[in-house]
């Protein structure tokens, strides 16, 4: 090819070995989670039988916003099964504060260049004068089992005397709006502004403007499986083992460590088995059972129900766009404004993970040369928000495609056309998008062809066809509509992770690693990775993510980052294994390294296969000890350690289409089929890629149709149980046609793997909502909100019809 | 001491004892005295469907039941599906040629629930919205259940061809 390389293509690291080509990459193989987790084997927090285990509830603010002037804590404790009642004041300088802002550090890089504001707001682990959501925790509880702890909970007397709450977030920045925090001086938490080009002069030279506020509603993430820890003392040692339903197992530690003040290698976390996750980050639960534990030199365990986790388990999206657009006659888009403001909730642990992505993701596909956005986190009275799955893209995808799709409709063009025109061509690739990422590294796009990707999703959908049906639908009186929508996504994000590699002495290989999976399927393709570089096959290989016990630093799996980091640093350790394990195998056959190959779990010498020696003999000659047969120097042992340090992530893309149909006399919405296209490099199993899409796409149809936290104005949760809150169900989601681009292999990692975790998730509001106006295109819909649920789009019809009879 | 029942019930073809506090739910019976910990409990209000258990042949949700009200019946739970040597039922071996789950928490529900609508005989299993429909008593946020509803049609597809 003489296209010139990614400028952040890797030169290739001393020492390490080429890897070799794929073989079980890429198969479709069958999961080796599948069989415990079909049986009722599988182990997740709640499934661990622990003897003398006691039980703890959490009590939780139902204000949201109130003063504590006392907590009456005595009767709850006499209560039968209770040993142990705790609130803030147990805690007082013993539990250090929950810091998470300073800790997910922003990047030198990043602070250098854009510069943003920042401000510390440490979240109590339990509420001490005041409560700020309604779900925080207040105290709590452990008894002899559950039942007798959550008894005990409607015994504990708190005194609130509530306060106003700030429910909007607009009305957060008014001048005499209640402060959250008194000491931050505002509501704004964070902020920063990121300008590519010169915007104003692309305004002034503009033949045409049009502005638009769009917003995206609140969302939680949903995980089947609660959260839950239980943490189990060794009172004697003052050691801890703590497991914990999390996708960060060395954070927790982190966490637990320095706020209980003990030394690493005494708190062991493991992440058992877990039903999901999608986001969500560390909690102050994380921290207070392990206390529990430690303080009552016994086991005990916390498991949240529903109702916690839909008021507290962290929400997500809730943003607020107001933009400008500059185009052409044409449809050439040639600058953005935005402004938007992400309602944080009542603490902003993760600083501007999300609203900086969602200025890095804004334009997408699309080559727009001037723009500028100025993000502000801003605190309300209601839970924090967290990355979710797709993590501030979903909102800025939703705004971009409804621009294009608003240029289209001011100039009678086809939408399809205006997203044409203005998407960066395969020949501007590798495409520098003239802002820094949020790790610091300025933006260029991994090669991709974004045209052809609309090309193939619109056939494999059938757009043409469906313009007709379409027409005949409308002389029928139905109304069906198609909605296009495309994404970008960094991915992989850093800044490493690790991977040990071991072959025992049976010739059996163990890897660990810090990701966490749960549901990604890790331990099929990790194996598949590690087994390519061994000459073993998958069912050789072991794969044991997220004890810290067995890798000593990991991040863990989000931000659709496992298969680029884990799978790069497992594929490159096993290389380097391989090498040694060639050494060692030369020393035993006298046969030079490079005259050897290994293959089915031997090595063997090229040319005469008979001249052999298995995995688990080289494995016990790298033992140390009298019988050791090494090479001079080398050190005994078949395990390599290597921690992948990514130079910045790597993009993966998708494009959406969606048909469907609107009962214009209900304002119902149904889906009619579905079609993607993704490029996420290199496939390690596609049948994965395609679950990890239809999921995807599953929630992103929540977030456009049914998913909503809702407060009302005094900022009171008003959707607490799954009646309320309503999760896409079987009959909501239509058949997924997943397509793929497979000829962009990433050029950032040896095995050419961009992440596909998150992609599913970040289109389906946007497509949808194009897809809903194109089939009321009649009645010029504007749908400026998502989830747009039937209610919503009634009223908007309604509205429609009355301004077509006025005019 | 509180007041505890003593149950006795079949679980997954064996006879099995237990006591329990009049209050204490199906689900937690089955996973904290029985040690069954297969039924998963992702709302304990009824509406998620993973400790969907079959009592008598009939699906129920084991968090919307007390345990006493079992006392005497048949139960089946996820642990119970396979063959006792320890091959995996079609349905569980259809679950995994399709990838049916990821995370794999609401599986045990879905299992449960599809066992009982293969039993009937899988009746509208070739249309997609009865199918869809059948399946919406259970929550799953992993699969988009795309590959639940091929798993399914496979399953009776290989009930049809070996019965």
């Amino acid at each position: 090819m003489s296209d010139p390389a990614h400028p952040y293509a890797p030169a290739g690291e001393p020492g390490s070995p080429p890897v070799r080509p794929a073989n079980y990459v890429g198969q479709r193989l069958r999961r080796k989670e599948d069989a415990r987790l079909l049986t009722g084997r599988a182990t997740h927090v709640a499934d661990l039988r622990i003897p003398g285990l006691l039980h703890a509830a959490v009590l939780r603010s139902p204000f949201a916003h109130a003063r504590i002037a006392g907590i009456e804590t005595e009767a709850a404790a006499a209560a039968a099964g209770v040993v142990r009642v705790v609130t803030a004041r147990d805690l007082e300088g013993r539990v250090g504060p929950f810091v998470e802002a300073a800790r997910s550090e922003i990047s030198p890089l990043l602070n250098e260049k854009i510069g943003p504001t920042l401000k510390s707001c440490p979240m109590p682990v339990l509420a001490a004068d005041r409560v700020l959501w309604v779900g925080q925790p207040v105290a709590a509880i452990v008894a002899t089992d559950r039942y007798r702890a959550e008894d005990a909970l409607e015994l504990v007397q708190v005194d609130y005397e509530p306060l106003p709450p700030v429910s909007d977030p607009e009305r957060a920045l008014e001048p005499g709006a209640p402060v959250l925090h008194p000491e931050l001086g505002d509501n704004v938490q964070t902020s920063f502004v990121v300008s590519v080009g010169d915007v104003d002069g692309a305004f002034a030279r503009a033949e045409r403007t049009l502005s638009a506020r769009l917003v995206m509603g609140r969302t939680a993430a949903n995980a089947m499986e609660t959260r839950g820890v239980a943490a189990v003392p060794d009172a004697g040692r003052d050691e801890l083992t703590v497991w914990d339903a999390n996708a960060r197992p060395h954070l927790v530690r982190t966490f637990i460590c320095e706020m209980l003040g003990m030394p690493a290698d005494s708190v062991r976390v493991i992440g058992p088995d877990m039903g999901g996750s999608f986001g969500t980050g560390m909690f102050p639960e994380d921290v207070l059972i392990a206390f529990l534990a430690r303080e009552l030199g016994r086991p005990v365990r916390w498991i949240e129900d529903r109702r916690e986790n839909l008021s507290n388990t962290r929400h997500a999206r809730d943003q607020i766009h107001q933009v400008e657009v500059a185009f052409d006659g044409d449809g050439r888009i040639l600058a953005l404004k935005d402004r938007y403001l992400i309602d944080a909730g009542a603490y902003n642990n993760y600083a501007i993970t999300v609203s900086y992505n969602s200025a890095a993701h804004l334009r997408g596909q699309f080559a727009i040369d001037h723009m500028r956005v100025e993000a502000l986190s801003v605190l309300t009275n209601k839970a924090p928000v967290t990355p979710v799955r797709g993590a501030g893209r979903p909102e800025v995808v939703f705004v971009m495609d409804r621009i294009v799709d608003l240029v289209a409709t001011e100039l009678g063009l086809d939408p399809v056309e205006v997203r044409r025109r203005n998407l960066i061509r395969p020949e501007q690739m590798p495409y520098p998008m003239g802002m820094p990422y949020r790790d610091g590294v300025d933006i260029v796009y991994d090669r991709a062809d974004f045209p052809g990707q609309l090309n193939r999703a619109l056939q494999m959908f059938g757009y043409e066809e469906f313009r007709r049906e379409q027409a005949a639908a409308r002389d029928a009186g139905r109304r069906i509509g198609v909605g296009v929508s495309s994404y970008v996504e960094g991915s992989g994000y850093g800044p490493y992770e690790g991977a040990v590699v071991r072959i025992d002495p049976r010739g059996h290989v163990t890897v660990a690693t810090g990701a966490k999976p749960h549901g990604q399927s890790l331990e099929t393709t990790l194996a598949q990775i590690c087994a390519d570089q061994l000459g073993v096959t998958p069912d050789d290989v072991t794969v044991r993510a997220g004890d810290t016990a067995l890798i000593a630093h990991g991040i863990g799996t989000f931000a659709s980052r496992s298969a680029v980091t884990a799978g790069t640093a497992v594929g490159v350790a096993a290389a380097r294994l391989r090498e040694k394990v060639l050494a060692v195998a030369a020393e035993l056959l006298e046969i030079h390294p490079s005259d050897l190959d290994l293959d089915h779990g031997a090595v063997a010498a090229r040319g005469a296969p008979d001249r052999r020696v298995s995995l688990a003999d080289i494995a016990r000659a790298a033992t140390p000890g009298p019988r050791a047969k090494l090479p001079p120097g080398m050190e005994p042992g078949l395990e390599v350690v290597y921690y992948y340090v990514p130079p910045t992530v790597t993009f993966a893309s998708g494009t959406h289409v969606v048909g469907v149909e609107v009962d214009e006399e209900t304002g119902f919405v149904r889906l009619l089929k579905y079609v993607t296209t993704d490029d996420c490099g290199r496939m390690l199993n596609p049948t994965i890629v395609e679950g990890q899409v239809h999921g995807g796409v599953a929630h992103g149809i929540g977030n456009a149709l049914f998913e909503e936290v809702v407060y009302d104005g005094d900022a009171q949760l008003l959707t607490g149980t799954y009646l309320d809150y309503l999760l896409p169900t079987a009959s909501d989601v239509p058949p997924i046609a997943v397509g793929h681009q497979e000829e962009f292999p990433s050029e950032l990692n040896p095995f050419g793997i961009k992440g596909v975790g998150e992609g599913g998730a970040v289109s389906p509001p946007a497509a949808i909502a194009n897809a809903i106006v194109d089939a009321l295109r009649p009645l010029r819909v504007h749908i400026d909100r998502v989830p747009i649920g039937p209610e919503g789009l009634y009223r908007l019809i309604r509205e429609a019809r009355a301004a077509s009879r006025a005019g | 001491m509180a007041d505890r029942r003593p149950i006795t019930l079949r679980v997954n073809g064996q006879e099995l004892s237990g006591s329990a506090e009049p209050r204490m739910t199906l689900a937690d019976f089955l996973r904290d005295e029985l040690g069954l910990t297969g039924t998963h409990l992702g709302c304990e209000h009824g509406v998620c469907g993973a400790c969907t258990v079959l009592m008598d042949g009939r699906s129920v949700r084991s968090c919307l039941m007390f345990a006493v009200q079992a006392e005497g019946h048949e139960l089946t739970t996820v642990e119970g599906l396979a063959a006792p040597d320890g091959s995996l039922s079609p349905l569980q071996e259809a679950f995994s040629t399709n990838h049916a789950l990821q995370c794999g928490f609401c599986t045990p529900g879905f299992l449960i629930a599809v066992t009982e609508y293969l039993a009937e005989g899988a009746p509208g299993v070739d249309d997609e919205a009865t199918l869809r429909a059948r399946l919406s008593g259970n929550l799953c946020r992993c699969t988009g259940y795309q590959n639940i509803v091929t798993a399914v049609r496979d399953a009776a597809e290989r009930m049809r061809r070996s019965p």
